[in-house]
């Protein structure tokens, strides 16, 4: 198949940038995306030109590096698919394809596609972890934990940290990948003690970042490529209240 | 950073007055649909409530605070999130939110312009002098004619089109608001979310309506 893309370049994190356009010829359905742009840039290179340039790291799914708008859907138009899954069998000969970065205050533009997501880790360093657990290795099972919260902190550890979900929200919010993670260690026994000021911290930072407030759009469990749902920023909201309540302990 | 900083703090601020407000509005409502029930309905009503006294005016300085907080921080959060986003896709798409999650803020200030117009009209009586229950003659049991105040104002299209307007805009923002302060206070759960983002629309449409009619029936002279 033969297609239209229209392509955000972007020289530095200093340039205006602007779209252009290129034809992508023969393109095989089997393909993924990230494979034709490959091809693309092939041409542009044998050219002379500067290819496109776009992150991208295991090309199995689970990195969350392609930083890709496509015709306005973060990943493209395949529920729950990063760029490198979407196949090119979900076009059609003479599809125009917008191929844009992510777009919030917060993920600067490097070149092209490429954006600046460390304030992604910024949010991580600010109560992201455990510091509670020292030592050798635990014996598998030695701390028991439910099924159901294990499945529970499963659910909201799938999070790849990609920025779909800043990509996809109307306020550029970070409140889905913060939400997963202060879940993700409040439903567990390793990551209770330091819940309160994990979920302070952590959503202290995001705004700190730059990040936008949640309004409750829902457009982030939408666009999210590992299907991360809305019920984490409700536990967040959760932990957020029970922070408020005075502690016996002080912790 | 406290209450009034954090992004979930003000989050709640916002849930918890507005669910106040909403609290507020239900009770207005079921006062105004005594309009309804003739002059006995609604001048009794009026004039129970301004024999509250000193009451009347707690009750109207909480509701300024109430207001307060929810106007305030829905405009700051509002300017921080279009802060937050510089720049637009050129191809803008949204996957799942509505028309009003999305114009919360407009339709929040075309009830607050409603609102200081709704005071000026029917409790400081400034507008429409002529027909202002300060100004008419009291009913046949001595009171206030709220009713005979109410039907002029609304047997006139222009008054009648304002009311109306802006209670479109209130059910816009309640069709987002009800259902929201769910999810704020962590109360949602997966599957529970997409019932009590329904609920919450019937709700709203349920209100939204009831405001409707009045200026609408009374315009129409189905109610007269």
């Amino acid at each position: 198949m033969d297609l239209t893309l229209h392509v955000w370049r972007q020289k530095g994190p200093q340039d205006k940038g602007k779209l252009e356009t290129y034809q992508a010829k023969d393109v095989s359905p089997d393909m993924s995306f990230l494979e034709m742009l490959d091809e693309v840039n092939d041409g542009l290179i044998k050219s002379g030109k500067d290819p496109i340039a776009f992150d991208h790291d295991c090309r199995e799914g689970i990195c969350g590096m392609c930083s890709q708008v496509i015709n306005g859907r973060p990943h493209g138009k395949q529920e729950k698919t990063t760029v490198c899954q979407l196949h090119m069998r979900q076009y059609n000969d003479g599809d125009e394809i917008f191929i844009e970065p992510w777009r919030a205050k917060a993920f600067p533009v490097q070149k092209d596609l490429i954006v600046d997501r460390s304030a992604l880790d910024v949010i991580m360093q600010a109560g992201g972890y455990v510091s509670c657990h020292t030592g050798g290795v635990d014996d598998a099972n030695a701390m028991l934990i439910p099924k159901p919260i294990a499945d529970y902190a499963m659910d909201a550890a799938e999070c790849i940290g990609c920025g779909a979900c800043i990509a996809a929200c109307p306020n550029s919010s970070a409140m889905l990948f913060t939400g997963a993670k202060v879940a993700q260690l409040a439903a567990l026994p390793q990551g209770k003690p330091e819940a309160k000021k994990r979920v302070k911290a952590m959503t202290e930072a995001l705004l700190e970042e730059g990040f936008g407030n949640c309004t409750n759009h829902y457009e982030c469990e939408a666009a999210c490529p590992k299907g991360i749902s809305v019920k984490f920023i409700a536990k967040l909201n959760r932990e957020y209240l029970k922070s408020l309540l005075p502690s016996s302990t002080g912790v | 950073m406290n209450l009034f900083k954090s992004t979930v703090g003000r989050k709640i601020l916002m849930a918890v007055t507005g669910l106040c407000l909403v609290g507020f509005i239900s009770v207005h409502l079921l006062g105004n649909l005594s309009v309804f029930a003739g002059p006995d309905g609604i001048n009794a009503y009026a004039e129970h409530l301004h024999s509250l006294g000193p009451l009347v005016w707690i009750f109207r300085l909480i509701m300024l605070g109430l207001f307060a907080v929810h106007i305030t921080f829905g405009v700051q959060l509002y300017l921080e999130n279009k802060a937050a986003t510089p720049d637009n896709y050129a191809v803008q798409k949204t996957l799942v939110t509505t028309f009003s999650a999305k114009t919360m803020v407009f339709t929040g200030l075309i009830v607050l312009a409603f609102l200081l117009y709704h005071l000026l009209h029917f409790t400081v009586q400034i507008t429409n002098p002529d027909i202002s229950a300060h100004n008419i003659a009291l009913d046949a049991a001595n009171r206030l004619d709220v009713f005979t105040m109410v039907t002029a104002s609304f047997q006139n299209a222009f008054i009648a089109g304002i009311y109306i307007v802006a209670m479109i805009a209130l059910l816009l923002h309640l069709m987002h608001g009800i259902s929201s302060w769910v999810q704020t206070f962590g109360w949602s759960s997966g599957p529970s979310q997409d019932k009590v983002t329904a609920i919450g629309k019937i709700v709203a449409i349920v209100y939204g309506l009831a405001y409707i009619a009045i200026p609408l029936l009374l315009l129409a002279r189905i109610v007269k």
